[in-house]
């Protein structure tokens, strides 16, 4: 018997049990979409964080400095060299964090306090929304200005204006220059939750002398690993130990955020191809329920010449074409949900993995061939007399 | 052509032997017309199912054409059953989802003939039982002496050389079944071998030979 008439009698065979092979497909559809949208949802959400990532500036290396030795450690003067050897090195931006109280009359605040250079705007790809930023007349000076970010002026001026006012810091005050525009929606802990003080002044009133961490803007993103690179020829010389710094780029984050991607996928997609087992598992209920309903079609179509492998290969192909089907509407019904469920959100980007949808149907062509055996395999096995006196 | 020597069918209900064919010999030559009557449960079906190589003998041999029957494989004795053997059976058997036509033509279907061809055999066919004009009726929408008709006419799609049929008169009226009974006349002028199992005397008369059988054994 020819495959190609296997699949017309397949077809046919569940156009009349429209109902039964829905029901039966049910299993692989659930199982097929979930698998889908379990991955379009973990790949979209990392594509979302991953877009976040890019957003804050792509082309930044950034270095910290984990050694706290007192006697060696970058100064201004060796930053301002590294950025005049490289022609790569855009600008590079110092910072001294330290995480400090500060007050405004009545209110206060624990932020983090950062000295930096006014450099920080352009590597940070931030600017001010209201007032202007540190210049460079503040560092030499060691004026005492300080640049707040939203989160500290919703803490300490909820109602007013901050530009001129006051803000005291250990004890010593300073005087509001500029507000930060919001960059992560004024939420504590982010880059809105900062007071920027100019560096020179930072070593004097948080008491650290060395630059705790720097970060380096490229010319662009083909030269993002250059960069680095220099930044660590540069570190070395002045530590001789690779383990007192440590340096990353944007690109690198973006990276292990892909390997997090990956897993999540791998894990959700796992967890969804269960529900496709378990649908393999009912069409083979279903087959087994259509063999013994149709034990007389099998004994006649014996009696007239079919072989053990004919009959097989009809039931066998009956499954195949149920999950195939079934496989079909799921990929419909994943896209569907996905277009039209988490890309209306807004939240999370709508992402169609071809790889998944891919492995998705071939695993449920797998599962509709596995499961399909045992049903086909007792058809088969029929002794056609038995089959016949079946009435 | 057929020759069967000391055939028994022994069915093991618990302790007992149920001997359904005790010691059958027989010999149907080609071009005959035999008729096999006995009273109910006598053993005619299960000597049907061997002759019609859907069942083997517990013992004995039986051989077809001089080839010893009992050492062909399924698959062997599905191609026996596909170019040699035509079944009719007293309940029809149509597949009841398929039309007349796609009945018809199903034995070819096994034996890879190609769908052009197919149709128009089965088209021939159909009209050598005179349902031309009800090619495309389902079972259902055919009367039983039609569909015995269909059925006859998936029985000599293929051109076997051999008929075999159980009770095709059955399930019919008189008139339905005296047509029937015509066409096998006309197949056995035609050159086929015709075996009719019956428990009707006025049907297995019409044979050129008549077998009886009782409790499993030959009468004679
Ligand atoms: N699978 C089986 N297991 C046990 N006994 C069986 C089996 N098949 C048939 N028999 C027995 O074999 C005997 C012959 O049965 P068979 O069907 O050949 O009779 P028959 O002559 O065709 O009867 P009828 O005219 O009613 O169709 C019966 O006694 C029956 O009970
Ligand atoms: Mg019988």
């Amino acid at each position: 018997m020819n495959i190609l008439f296997a699949y017309k009698m397949a077809i046919q065979s569940i156009i009349d049990n429209k109902i039964r092979s829905l029901l039966t497909m049910l299993g692989v559809i659930i199982g097929v979409s979930a698998v889908i949208v379990a991955v379009g949802f973990a790949e979209g959400s990392m594509q979302t964080i991953t877009n976040k990532v890019e957003g804050m500036g792509s082309n930044t290396v950034t270095a910290y400095i984990t050694s706290r030795s007192a006697t060696s450690g970058v100064t201004m003067e060796d930053l301002e060299k590294l950025d005049k050897d490289n022609d790569n090195i855009v600008s590079i931006a110092p910072y001294i964090i330290k995480t400090d109280i500060v007050k405004s009359g009545k209110n206060s605040k624990n932020t983090y306090i950062t000295g930096t250079s006014s450099n920080y705007e352009d590597v940070q790809g931030t600017t001010v929304s209201s007032g202007r930023f540190i210049n460079d007349n503040d560092i030499t000076k060691s004026l005492k200005v300080a640049v707040i970010g939203t989160a500290v002026e919703n803490e300490l001026f909820p109602t007013e204006d901050p530009i001129g006012k006051e803000i005291s810091i250990n004890g010593v005050k300073f005087t509001v220059i500029g507000v930060m525009g919001a960059v992560a929606n004024g939420a504590e802990g982010t880059d809105d939750d900062i007071v920027l003080i100019p560096i020179t002044v930072a070593q004097r009133v948080l008491k650290i002398s060395q630059i705790t961490t720097f970060m380096v803007s490229a010319s662009s993103k083909e030269t993002v690993d250059l960069v680095m690179s220099q930044v660590q020829n540069f570190l070395y010389k002045i530590y001789n130990d690779d383990s007192k710094y440590i340096v990353f780029s944007q690109e690198a984050i973006l990276s292990v955020l892909g390997d997090i991607s990956d897993v999540m996928s791998l894990v959700l997609g796992s967890i969804a191809a269960i529900a496709l087992v378990v649908g393999g598992i009912g069409i083979m209920n279903i087959m087994l329920v259509s063999v013994s309903e149709r034990t007389k079609e099998i004994g006649i179509r014996k009696a007239i010449g079919a072989t053990n492998k004919d009959i097989l290969v009809q039931f066998l192909i009956e499954s195949l074409v149920i999950a195939g089907i079934g496989g079909i509407i799921g990929i419909i019904i994943a896209i569907l949900i996905i277009k039209f469920g988490i890309g209306s959100t807004g939240l999370i980007e709508p992402v169609y993995s071809i790889p998944w949808i891919i492995a998705a149907f071939t695993i449920c062509l797998t599962i509709g061939i596995i499961f399909g055996l045992i049903p086909a395999n007792k058809a088969a096995k029929l002794n056609p007399i038995d089959a016949l006196r079946n009435e | 052509m057929i020759n069967l020597q000391h055939v028994y069918k022994i069915y093991k209900l618990g302790n007992n032997d149920v001997y359904a064919l005790n010691d059958i010999s027989l010999e149907i030559k080609q071009h005959e017309f035999v008729s096999i009557i006995g009273p109910s449960g006598s053993g005619k079906s299960t000597l049907m199912h061997i002759l019609g190589c859907l069942d083997v003998p517990t013992k004995g041999k039986y051989f077809l054409d001089d080839i010893d029957v009992s050492l062909k494989d399924d698959q062997e004795l599905a191609y026996i059953r596909n170019k040699k053997i035509g079944f009719v059976f007293q309940g029809f058997n149509l597949l009841p989802k398929l039309t007349a036509i796609e009945n018809v033509e199903l034995p070819l279907i096994y034996s890879n003939i190609s769908q052009k061809e197919r149709t128009q055999k089965a088209i021939e066919a159909l009209s050598k039982v005179g349902l031309e004009n009800r090619l495309y009726h389902k079972p259902t929408e055919l009367s039983g002496g039609q569909q015995q008709r269909v059925a006859i006419a998936r029985a000599l799609i293929g051109n076997p050389p051999i008929i075999l049929a159980d009770e095709p008169t059955g399930n019919l009226d008189s008139a339905s079944g005296v047509e029937v009974m015509e066409l096998f006349h006309k197949l056995h002028e035609m050159g086929n071998t015709i075996i009719l199992i019956t428990h009707d005397s006025n049907i297995a008369k019409q044979a050129s030979r008549i077998i009886k059988i009782m409790d499993g054994k030959v009468q004679e």
